[in-house]
């Protein structure tokens, strides 16, 4: 090739990479603290780098825009929409009945929490009660579905900080409690198993003793993890002190749950603004102080042993009755009335084809999900379908907090760092 | 819900079910609501199923944001978010708001009085825009990020207003109702047409 075809150093400057052009204008402000990006003194000597989108640490398709002095990270932006598929756009589309199905695939890791609250929001424009039965059958999925979110959490993190054994014990404790809510619901993942109206189907036989028999099963994993990970210094080393933040910030940057509550603010939706049936069973908000990474792994690891609690008051308290709703609109009728009236059958087909109808109106309902709070807002237009469906993703607000923690740390402590904050991209994304 | 009787006095939620609140509790949900109303005239309140809800005009917004923060010690602002009413024929809007194409929406939670309330402001088709609340609340700027991304809507102030879900390139916004990208022209086989 001869010097003529080489491009010019302007074209060069063009070929660098994508994401570092787009950080190159200064005095820029940074997207989420609001302070502005390093001043010039950094000039020269920084680098920027991407970290992901396929970066086995990054949970799914984050992308993590750093710059860097050295191995110090300077500065972090996420950079998220990857995995966005329209879910809120297909929503509108989809009938109430339908739409379980919909918000269920946005946290794959807590899908009953979604669906939980897409039908307390349509319960709530539609004014319905539920029976006390499909309310304590939805605690105990919920908070089932926490313990296997939080031992995922488990598994991914010790995978990130190089903990690998950590990640088989956590994937075979996860799949065992997949497997009782699959017994229950009938899929391993995105159930549709609570619906507007109650749940899909009643538990089945035997239920007690295969719940017991996970929850022992996990609370002996629990006590493992707990002896392995939480003494060891190897671990320590890796995790006390690294990405801090402090209440203030935390509050500021709107991230709630589990990095909430690591900085000493004892912030549980189902304590203070108890939904369900949660003021009729004990548990205790766990809640530390120094908001670390260490912190957030121990708040999670002993958020299942009181989710195993509230599961074990589930079983003793379980009332006996209805697991749905017995309102003709939004309820078929029994399945013995359809092979011997037409109505019935009629009313059947017209309930799962059109859907139902909601009368207009607009409301937020909120939940505890395993990473924060988890919000519907939902706006009736009368029809059979939503003229609105907004999920608001813990795990996307929570994400803006990340960037503040990272700074000033290392490059592989910023895996650390996103691992703890423990992101589900189909959430971030929807 | 059925289990409101049973609740404890101390967590009685802003925003639990909307047919038993008691007398008492309305009563505490309008305050905050009658406060905001009072100091900006042309706020109008509204209980939406139980939650107070209140329709603020578009040139107070910021002011309504920080007077929540400062005053009535609302800790958060957890969602910001939009609806085009474009195709709604049933919509509600209460007497003394000027119903637009477009709402923005805010919910506010205050930690430390356990309570929320939500915001709605009417922006027009003709000029989507509205004053961004990073700077009160500098959590809500993925929120408004993305309703700038999906809904086309400005907020003027933000720090960093470009597109987060969709590719920086894209064409037109996609939660708008007269948006359709998904329809493309079908052209057939021996289409006589040019």
């Amino acid at each position: 090739m001869s010097t003529t075809d080489l491009p010019d150093a302007d074209r060069l400057g063009r070929q660098t990479d994508e994401g570092a052009q787009e950080m190159r204008p200064a005095g820029r402000d940074l997207v989420v603290t609001g302070m502005p990006w390093p001043e010039a003194e950094h000039e020269g000597d920084t680098m920027i780098i991407n970290m992901g989108p396929q970066h086995p640490s990054t949970h799914g398709v984050l992308r993590l825009m750093m710059e860097l002095d050295g191995e110090t990270v300077l500065r972090v932006r996420p950079v998220i929409g990857y995995l966005h598929t329209g879910m809120e756009k297909t929503a509108e589309e989809l009938t109430y009945v339908q739409g379980a199905t919909n918000v269920t695939r946005m946290d794959y890791a807590s899908p009953l929490t979604n669906e939980l609250v897409f039908s307390m929001a349509v319960e709530r424009l539609l004014d319905l009660e539920m029976p006390p039965r499909a309310t304590w059958i939805r605690m105990l999925l919920v908070e089932l579905n926490r313990m296997s979110s939080h031992l995922l959490f488990q598994a991914t993190n010790g995978m990130d900080i190089g903990a690998l054994s950590m990640m088989v014990y956590g994937w075979r404790d996860r799949e065992e409690t997949l497997r009782l809510l699959e017994a229950i619901t009938g899929l391993r993942m995105n159930h549709n198993y609570i619906r507007p109206g109650g749940v899909a189907a009643d538990l089945p036989d035997g239920w007690e003793e295969d719940t017991l028999k996970v929850c022992d099963t996990v609370e002996r994993g629990v006590r493992e993890y707990d002896e392995l990970l939480t003494e060891n210094p190897i671990w320590q080393e890796r995790m006390v002190g690294v990405g801090p933040i402090t209440t203030e910030d935390a509050l500021a940057l709107g991230a709630t749950g589990p990095i909430l509550r690591s900085t000493g603010f004892p912030w549980d939706l189902r304590k203070a603004q108890p939904y369900l049936v949660y003021d009729q069973v004990e548990f205790d908000v766990i809640y530390t102080e120094n908001g670390d990474c260490f912190d957030r792994y121990r708040i999670r690891l002993y958020e299942i042993l009181e989710s195993i609690r509230i599961v074990k008051q589930c079983i003793e308290k379980m009332p006996p009755g209805d697991y749905r709703v017995q309102d003709r609109k939004v309820t078929p009728p029994p399945r013995a009335r359809i092979d011997e009236s037409m109505e019935a059958l009629i009313h059947h087909f017209k309930l799962f084809t059109e859907g139902f109808k909601v009368p207009p109106g607009e409301t937020y309902v909120a939940a505890e999900s395993p990473r924060g709070e988890i919000g519907c807002y939902l706006v009736a237009d009368g029809t059979g379908k939503p003229c609105r469906l907004h999920i608001r993703g813990p795990s996307f607000y929570n994400l803006q907090a990340a960037g503040p923690m990272a700074e000033g740390s290392l490059v592989a402590d910023a895996v650390a760092i996103v691992s703890s904050v423990d992101p589900i991209m189909g959430e971030v994304d929807r | 819900m059925p289990d409101d009787d049973a609740r404890e006095e101390s967590h009685k939620p802003a925003s639990g079910g909307a047919q038993e609140r008691d007398a008492n509790e309305a009563i505490e949900v309008d305050d905050i609501a009658a406060a905001v109303v009072e100091k900006f005239p042309g706020t109008v309140f509204h209980d939406s199923h139980g939650q107070p809800v209140v329709h603020v005009a578009r040139d107070a917004w910021l002011e309504v944001a920080t007077f929540l923060r400062d005053e009535q010690q609302f800790t958060q602002c957890l969602d910001v978010t939009a609806v085009d009413h474009l195709v709604d024929s049933a919509r509600f809007v209460p007497p003394g708001v000027s119903a637009e194409r477009f709402e923005v929406v805010a919910n506010f939670l205050s930690h430390p009085r356990n309570r929320r309330i939500r915001a709605i402001c009417q922006v027009p088709e003709a000029d989507p825009n509205v004053a961004s609340l990073a700077e009160p609340y500098p959590g809500v700027n993925f929120g408004e990020r993305e309703v700038y991304d999906l809904f086309g809507i400005a907020f003027e102030g933000h720090p960093d207003l470009t597109r987060i879900l969709m590719p920086d390139d894209w064409e037109g916004f996609p939660l708008r109702k007269d948006d359709a990208p998904a329809r493309v022209p079908v052209t057939f086989k021996e289409d006589p047409s040019p």
